[in-house]
């Protein structure tokens, strides 16, 4: 599903150019659950960027699901990260005006749906979820584990097939994590790929699979 | 996304800031409100001046002597002009079929005394026609007759002005009251006229104009009035007043016809000179208004920075991001422009509420045209920031504290 072959990625040009990336072999199956592990600095942040199709390589290929996306145009990128692809961070990345619901609905509004079914389905993300009693409340009226279910709701609510996240429990208490890592398991018991990045050796050993970055190459494991 | 869509996003935005979108449109509304109740204080003005006029009689052709260029109101050689006299205006009204009446008319200003009160004030030699063709009415008493008029007869018609600050309340029918060296006996008031464009119209004596020819001891004319029997005679009488005038005067035109539509048409285009500037200087307010709007889109789009990269990161392309930010503006506007359209109706209807004689009229053009114009102010000063929030890179704008 997501196939990466020889990626580099450099910020810069000339003799000042930073090479963040330099030379990342990918190949993660539909369905599997992987963990990307590693210092700071480390490049793992840029690699889950351009998966995320937020970021486009210097070099190399990406095929995302057989689509070469690497040399993709902007507007085709981001129709790519609204179809396919749901975003967790570790600072949720909430909107803080708008109640939960309409936090969930955001993807949605960049699609043709018309608004009832995207407050319908919206709801119904946050029912699966658990949050269905917290439907109308603001980022800062909840707690750091409601906030980033509230998050994932919305990285889930145009159906994608694969999840990315950053860190998604590096802002939580240990129980508010494990409630958000469980419900990754429930998401790719029914099939959706996943890979995140994580500190925590905990978490990434839910994973089917670990890798490590350093200094932008991947260690052999 | 549709339209709609964007809209919905702007007033959310807006929705949240509240006090800071009522202070950016203030901008808007003081200007759109003062573009509109420019433009109706000159309009009002315009038809006040056209029914002033109208009140004073219609068809009404007035010769005046010497050559006068209709725009720019300059006498030319005055040194050949010759005077109009009391035969042009019976010769006038005895060749034409097109004038009703020619009323050679007298203005002088003339000292008037009743016991130990006087007054100075004009006095206006003419016919008994006149009354009927500027419309002045008899309150008390009666007009001059025309055998009064061929017997030179000194008998005076007062305005209500005259009238009131020499009599007050008393009845002057039949006194006798000076006139420059002269005794006049009062035989009638005339009806209130008011004051009509500056002008107090009852601050007047009729007297007629065969006397005033004596009191003032000239033969010259102020001007001939003439009374044109329909409208669609007035260029006929007026070429017939051309080619009998000349031949009087030697074959020279060294005259003036005006006509009470010319004068109307000159008024009419000072005014709206008049009011496009006064609507030029108020647009300048809506522009700075823009540029409020402008600063402040600035500022929003700095502290949405995160959201900015947030919804690039669900899907959002940079021409959604675009419209976005550039609805909002526009919304800014556009409400602000509905605000001072408002705004500028509630004061119309209490400018006329407190002072009934200042004339406001809305035009409908100029509401459109204002919020037209916000609305524009709106898009062209909301494009940059809107462009600048599209161009931001998403993970740059996603890790922006």
């Amino acid at each position: 599903m997501v196939v990466l072959k020889g990626v580099k990625k450099s910020y810069g040009t000339g003799d000042g150019a930073l090479e963040v990336l330099k030379g990342i072999d990918l190949d993660v199956k539909a369905g599997q659950y992987i963990a990307i592990m590693g210092p700071s600095g480390s490049g793992k942040s840029t690699l889950l960027h351009i998966i995320g199709c937020l970021d486009r390589p210097t070099s190399g290929t990406y095929h995302l699901g057989g689509l070469d996306v690497s040399q993709a145009a902007m507007d085709e990128l981001a129709e790519i990260r609204n179809g396919k692809i749901g975003f967790v961070f570790q600072q949720f990345n909430l909107i803080a005006r708008m109640p939960a619901w309409k936090n969930v609905e955001l993807p949605l509004i960049y699609t043709a749906m018309p608004p009832p079914e995207r407050k319908a389905l919206a709801t119904s993300m946050l029912r699966r979820v658990g949050l269905s009693h917290r439907y109308a409340h603001r980022p800062n009226e909840l707690s750091g584990g409601e906030q980033q279910r509230v998050a994932i709701a919305r990285a889930l609510v145009n159906s994608p097939r694969l999840i990315l996240a950053d860190e998604p429990t590096g802002n939580l208490d240990s129980r508010s994590g494990a409630d958000v890592i469980s419900l990754f398991d429930e998401l790719n018991a029914e099939g959706i790929t996943i890979i995140l990045i994580t500190h925590d050796t905990g978490v990434a050993e839910k994973a089917h699979s670990i890798v490590t970055i350093r200094d932008g190459v991947f260690l052999r494991s | 996304m549709r339209t709609f869509e964007y809209a919905v996003q702007a007033w959310d935005s807006i929705a949240a800031n509240k006090g800071r979108a009522a202070l950016t449109m203030l901008g808007v509304i003081i200007g759109v409100c003062a573009v509109i109740l420019l433009i109706a204080i000159g309009e009002g003005a315009r038809k006040y001046i056209w029914k002033e006029l109208g009140e004073l009689g219609t068809n009404i052709l007035i010769v005046v002597p010497g050559k006068t260029a209709k725009e720019g109101g300059m006498h030319m050689g005055t040194s050949t002009v010759r005077k109009l006299v009391f035969d042009d205006a019976r010769i006038l009204e005895r060749r034409s079929r097109y004038v009703e009446h020619a009323v050679p008319v007298v203005i002088g200003t003339a000292y008037v005394k009743y016991y130990g009160k006087n007054r100075d004030t004009y006095v206006v030699g003419v016919t008994e026609p006149y009354f009927d063709i500027r419309n002045l009415g008899i309150d008390v008493g009666r007009k001059f007759t025309a055998e009064e008029i061929d017997a030179k007869r000194r008998v005076c018609v007062l305005g209500r002005t005259v009238k009131n600050s020499l009599f007050g309340d008393k009845n002057p029918l039949g006194t006798l009251l000076s006139l420059g060296d002269a005794k006049y006996r009062v035989i009638g008031v005339m009806a209130k006229k008011g004051v009509t464009l500056g002008f107090d119209i009852d601050d007047v004596v009729l007297i007629p104009t065969t006397a005033a020819r004596d009191l003032f001891d000239t033969d010259s004319l102020f001007n001939i009035t003439l009374k044109v029997a329909s409208e669609s005679d007035m260029e006929n009488a007026k070429r017939d007043i051309i080619a009998i005038i000349k031949r009087r005067h030697a074959g020279k035109e060294d005259f003036t016809i005006m006509s009470q539509d010319e004068m109307l048409a000159v008024m009419g285009k000072i005014l709206r000179v008049l009011t496009s500037v006064l609507a030029g200087i108020a647009a300048i307010s809506l522009l700075v208004g823009g540029i409020g709007i402008m600063n402040v889109m600035l500022i929003s789009v700095k502290e949405r920075t995160r959201e900015i990269g947030i919804r690039k990161a669900v899907g959002a392309k940079n021409s959604d991001i675009l419209m976005q930010f550039l609805t909002e503006s526009v919304v800014l506007s556009a409400v602000g422009g509905l605000g001072g359209i408002g705004l500028s109706m509630a004061l119309a209807w209490l400018i006329t509420l407190v002072w009934e004689n200042i004339p406001i009229t809305i035009t409908w053009w100029s509401v459109a045209a204002a919020f037209l114009f916000s609305a524009f102010v709106g898009i062209f000063f909301g494009v940059y920031p809107a462009k600048k929030a599209a161009g931001a890179d998403p993970i740059v704008a996603l890790r922006y504290e």
